[in-house]
């Protein structure tokens, strides 16, 4: 039941953004313009491509990102059994969870916390 | 307390005295997706024009006041001409993920809209992981930023949305620890019992101190999260005109702005379901009278306003703080929040092994 439920809310939100879409592209007006198409730029035309390398900084951090949030999926079945596993789960759960500090420890060490 | 399980029921009665036993189910979902879409257009809306009259009234201005009795219909008004005018497809850009980018940020945010307890018995859908699938589903809505600022084959689209991936990825973390803490201390991830549960007290109160901190932190990363108030510098406008979405026109641009205000919403009645007690009133062991009169007003009235609280909390960070750099946001995240979050995770396993809560 409550996966049909979340399939009926799946296909409100597609049938919001299309008809709206739809509704809109019947009422507006349109004219053409060659000077209408181009990128947004204070007026001044595009140097180069847009699409290029870019800073690697943010790889990092989506990097780091994917060790923690990957540990919070490991911790969430934990959670839900801290009462029943007890103090012997808990042992375990800080010993993953310190392995996984150290890694942070030495990302900070490293500087790759540092913005630069 | 009004029950809405008996309106649901009653319309399913009257639906199957009327129609045959094949489509009660069907004329029941299009109820429920005509339920969804009303309740989020109207809720956005709502917020749209608050967030003007804050802002306003912050600032020692008036707000929109000429549309309607005190500006109440501005933000309609504004939706309207929104609906009329022209989706300019700009030269050069990715037309597939320019066009999906809208759907992938509304359907991030109508499910999640789709799975909170408003009141006693009107909840949608209700897992019995809930909470893991808030987090997931939220997280959809990063993919659609970056789609957006990728298609759109401008530079500072392309700036805009990087920022906001680094930031709502990082920020993601610690509002996942911090539901991550409560869930530690409730014990189950489904969202109606996680509300049951705090009858007696909300969590906020029964959790000492390490639920206090959770709460904070999980307001300061909501703030981030939803790319507002000191964390804006996604589509810093002095800097990057709109980020994201400079590209977009007409609806296209309405479906994120929508988008922005209902993650707002979402935030806030998460806050409200997992540390204010959800649409329970407020009841204090041992005070009868007091417990019986709280029970008196209606289980939506007290999550509405509950949510309008913690809303309003967030918008005060606005138009309070200055904007961060990004060094700085990534240093407030990796530095001070995380590591507070791992520890107050610590703390509350040791408050909930040892039982030295409420």
């Amino acid at each position: 039941m409550n996966l049909a439920l979340f399939v009926v809310v799946l296909l409100t939100a597609i049938a919001l953004v299309a008809v709206a879409l739809t509704l809109s592209r019947l009422l507006s007006p349109r004219s053409f313009n060659k000077q209408k198409g181009e990128a947004y730029e204070c007026g001044i035309p595009t140097r180069g491509r847009s699409w290029m390398q870019f800073k690697v900084g943010y790889y990092l951090f989506a990097i780091l990102f994917l060790m923690f949030d990957v540990e919070a999926v490991f911790l969430f079945p934990w959670a839900v059994t801290v009462r029943e596993v007890g103090v012997m789960g808990l042992v375990n759960v800080i010993f993953f969870v310190v392995i996984l500090v150290l890694g942070l420890a030495y990302a900070w060490k490293k500087g790759a916390l540092e913005w630069k | 307390m009004f029950d809405f399980s008996v309106v649901t029921k009653w319309v399913d009665m009257m639906l199957r005295q009327w129609l045959p036993e094949s489509w009660v189910l069907t004329t029941e979902f299009v109820l429920i997706g005509l339920c969804v879409l009303v309740g989020y257009a109207i809720i956005a809306l709502v917020l749209i024009y608050v967030e003007r009259k804050v802002c306003a009234f912050f600032q020692c201005r008036l707000g929109p006041n000429r549309v309607g009795p005190y500006g109440l219909l501005q933000s309609f008004a504004d939706m309207f001409k929104m609906l009329t005018k022209e989706l300019i497809e700009v030269n050069h850009v990715d037309r597939f993920l320019f066009n999906l980018a809208p759907y992938i940020v509304i359907i991030s945010s109508v499910l999640a809209f789709g799975c909170i307890p408003f009141a006693k018995g009107l909840e949608i859908i209700d897992f019995n992981v809930g909470v893991f699938f808030l987090i997931a589903v939220s997280s959809i809505g990063i993919v659609g930023i970056l789609l957006a600022g990728w298609s759109s084959n401008n530079k500072y689209s392309l700036i805009g949305a990087m920022r906001s991936g680094a930031q709502m990825i990082s920020y993601e973390l610690s509002i996942g620890l911090s539901i991550l803490t409560m869930v530690v201390f409730s014990g189950t991830m489904q969202l109606s019992t996680i509300v049951a549960e705090q009858a007696d007290g909300w969590f906020l109160f029964r959790g000492h101190i390490p639920a206090l901190i959770a709460f904070v932190v999980y307001l300061i990363a909501g703030t981030a999260e939803t790319n507002r108030g000191p964390f804006d510098l996604p589509e810093a406008d002095s800097e990057l005109t709109a980020g994201y979405h400079t590209e977009y026109s007409g609806m296209h641009f309405g479906f994120f702005y929508l988008a922005e205000y209902l993650n707002m919403f979402v935030v806030a009645s998460v806050a409200t379901t997992i540390f204010l007690g959800g649409w329970m009133p407020l009841h204090i062991p041992g005070w009868e009278a007091f417990n019986a009169a709280m029970d008196w007003i209606p289980s939506l009235l007290w999550f509405i306003a509950k949510v309008a609280v913690v809303i309003f909390i967030i918008m005060w960070f606005k138009w309070t703080f200055p904007r961060l750099r990004i060094d700085q946001l990534l240093r407030l995240e990796w530095k001070y929040l995380l590591p507070i979050n791992l520890v107050n995770l610590l703390l509350m396993v040791l408050v909930v092994v040892f039982e030295l809560h409420f």
